[in-house]
């Protein structure tokens, strides 16, 4: 029997589930959009806005997600300042949550002056002090490299976060910071082929996203298959209808089936339908994904295991 | 200034010996701890049976500082044992909880006991998930994560906790970890000359966690009792979760260079063409 059966649920549902999910996608997003300004070129910049976008959104509802999730959510500061020792900040490296704390606001800061520059780019601001944030300029793309980090950071900590506890097939595999890491660079790449269209982008720009999406879901992939031997020694606990649910949402509805999608379709062609939009489809796996990680866990106690009699 | 680090205090460990052979499940132990704690009903006091066990209590949590765990062990009816054991936060010497919480609302006293502070603690629950014993969980009252402070205001004054005061039997005593610790021994010594098979849970200092501040006698496997054999800190697996995903940010960050250099060299194809 695992030693993390003798463990209780934190009872993190679905604000958690989504604040996974949207986290996931605006640090990735805003990954894939430093990329593009250190590397790409200005036929890229529509593709990076929308990227900006995605990430300060995004983070705008993560932060709100956590906060309403917390039993007294009107102390979220105490994260980073101590409550009893004001101003003096709250931090302690070995902590994830807590490093992850800092890494959220560090990265909303990265995501609010690259959205300012990208809405001076788009005639949307005007005011001087937005210029030095514009596309191309030094500054732009040193806080692309930095936001770039930390979006990583952000989009793959939950999953250390996770393995760094005691509970069941969360402590029982160290794979699923990299696991969540390589859904978030996929669902964001996907996230940005539906919605960068809108704001012109371009078909190279769209191509190349296409193609990251597909090695992205590749990795991913594997990822997962050796997450899933990792806890296949637990197996009595998940396989059941979250077993299902990984094979069937996650594997087949949201990795192969998107593969296949993605290698058969054409760039700028929106298919009809959403199952057959492997865009959609990367979303939907990616969301089921982190539903099925939290909530397999969450449902596993002592009692139960012992019902069972494992 | 809140305690951060993971130094210790200088100041002599308190904690608890629970000797499991002798407690009688009286329960006595959970109603001082509920009396003195002023730890509300649960459900309003609405009276939910368990329905299998004259254990209704079920488990610790932010409510319940104090289980006393019926584990029946029957091959046949009057064939078997009942297993008593009054569990309670382990006030482990590396703890958790402690090292996790990410608002300092958990700190480690002079008595070397665990305890959260409520007006700090904003219900974040990592604690929950770090907890190797399940120990930990929210208080609906007050919105935070609640667990035993090993009765902390009693200590501060001179006094037992009410659970070891209120033990008719002493299966819970009370005193210094170091005397808890000898006199653990001696009665292991005792019970085994008597052919029970007894043995001492987080009474080890070299042990899993560096030992328990409040360790248990058992007479079968920790696992039966609820126990982990083998607790573990959550950070034991940080170092080899962060490089997998350090690793996994790398192989990402190259395919995605690896785009963008393809796509400028079909590019330079065609112009060449």
């Amino acid at each position: 029997m695992s030693d993390t059966f003798f463990t209780a649920s934190p009872h993190w549902t679905w604000y958690i589930i989504l604040y996974f999910f949207v986290g996931g996608i605006a640090g990735g997003a805003y990954f894939l959009a430093a990329m593009l300004a250190w590397f790409g070129r200005p036929e890229d910049r529509p593709v990076i806005r929308t990227a900006y976008s995605l990430a300060f959104w995004g983070i705008l509802i993560s932060g709100a997600l956590l906060t309403i999730d917390l039993g007294r959510p009107l102390r979220f500061w105490h994260m980073l300042i101590q409550s009893n020792n004001v101003p003096t900040p709250m931090f302690k490296s070995w902590s994830p949550m807590s490093f992850g704390s800092w890494a959220i606001l560090l990265f909303g800061l990265c995501a609010g002056l690259s959205i300012v520059g990208a809405w001076w780019d788009e005639g949307r601001v005007k005011l001087v002090a937005a210029r030095p944030f514009r596309s191309g300029t030094l500054l732009a793309k040193l806080i692309a490299g930095l936001g770039g980090a930390l979006g990583f950071f952000v989009a793959g900590y939950t999953g250390i976060l996770l393995t760094v506890t005691n509970r069941p097939i969360w402590a029982d595999s160290p794979w699923l910071g990299a696991l969540f890491l390589a859904s978030a660079a996929s669902t964001a790449a996907a996230a940005l082929i539906l919605l960068a269209p809108r704001r012109g982008a371009s078909a190279s720009s769209l191509a190349w996203l296409r193609a990251f999406d597909m090695r992205a879901l590749v990795v991913e992939l594997i990822i997962l298959v050796v997450f899933v031997a990792w806890v296949w020694p637990i197996r009595q606990v998940w396989l059941g209808i979250w077993g299902l649910v990984l094979l069937v949402g996650v594997v087949g509805a949201g990795i192969m089936w998107p593969l296949q999608l993605h290698a058969r379709g054409k760039v700028g062609v929106a298919p009809a339908g959403a199952w057959r939009n492997p865009a959609v489809m990367v979303l939907l796996g990616g969301l089921l994904l982190r539903v099925v990680i939290l909530m397999a866990s969450s449902g596993i106690t002592h009692e139960r295991v012992t019902a069972l009699g494992r | 200034m809140i305690a951060i680090s993971r130094q210790r205090p200088a100041a002599e460990p308190m904690g608890f010996f629970t000797d499991t052979t002798v407690c009688i499940g009286c329960k006595a132990c959970e109603v001082a701890c509920k009396n003195w704690n002023q730890l509300p009903a649960t459900d309003g006091g609405v009276a939910e049976m368990s329905g299998d066990s004259y254990d209704n209590t079920r488990k610790l949590d932010g409510m319940h500082w104090r289980h006393v765990k019926f584990i029946e062990q029957f091959s046949a009816p009057y064939e078997g044992r009942w297993l008593l054991m009054s569990d309670v936060c382990k006030h482990c010497v590396q703890a958790g909880c402690l090292e996790v919480c990410p608002t300092g609302a958990i700190i480690r006293t002079e008595f070397d006991t665990v305890v959260i502070q409520s007006d700090t603690c904003n219900g974040c629950r990592a604690c929950i998930a770090a907890c190797p014993f399940g120990v930990i969980d929210i208080n609906a009252v007050s919105g935070t994560a609640q667990k035993c402070t090993l009765c902390y205001d009693r200590l501060g004054v001179g006094l037992e906790p009410a659970c070891s005061k209120a033990c008719p039997t002493d299966s819970i005593q009370f005193g210094t970890v170091a005397e808890l610790r000898a006199r653990a021994q001696k009665r292991v010594t005792q019970l085994q000359a008597q052919g029970v098979n007894a043995r001492l849970y987080g009474d080890d200092p070299n042990g899993p966690l560096g030992g328990l501040n409040a360790f248990f006698l058992l007479v079968d496997k920790p696992e039966v009792y609820g126990l982990p054999s083998n607790p573990q800190m959550p950070s034991s697996r940080l170092k080899k979760t962060s490089a997998l995903s350090v690793a996994a940010a790398a192989v990402l960050g190259v395919l995605a260079l690896v785009g963008i250099r393809k796509r400028r060299m079909d590019e330079q194809e065609l112009i060449d063409v």
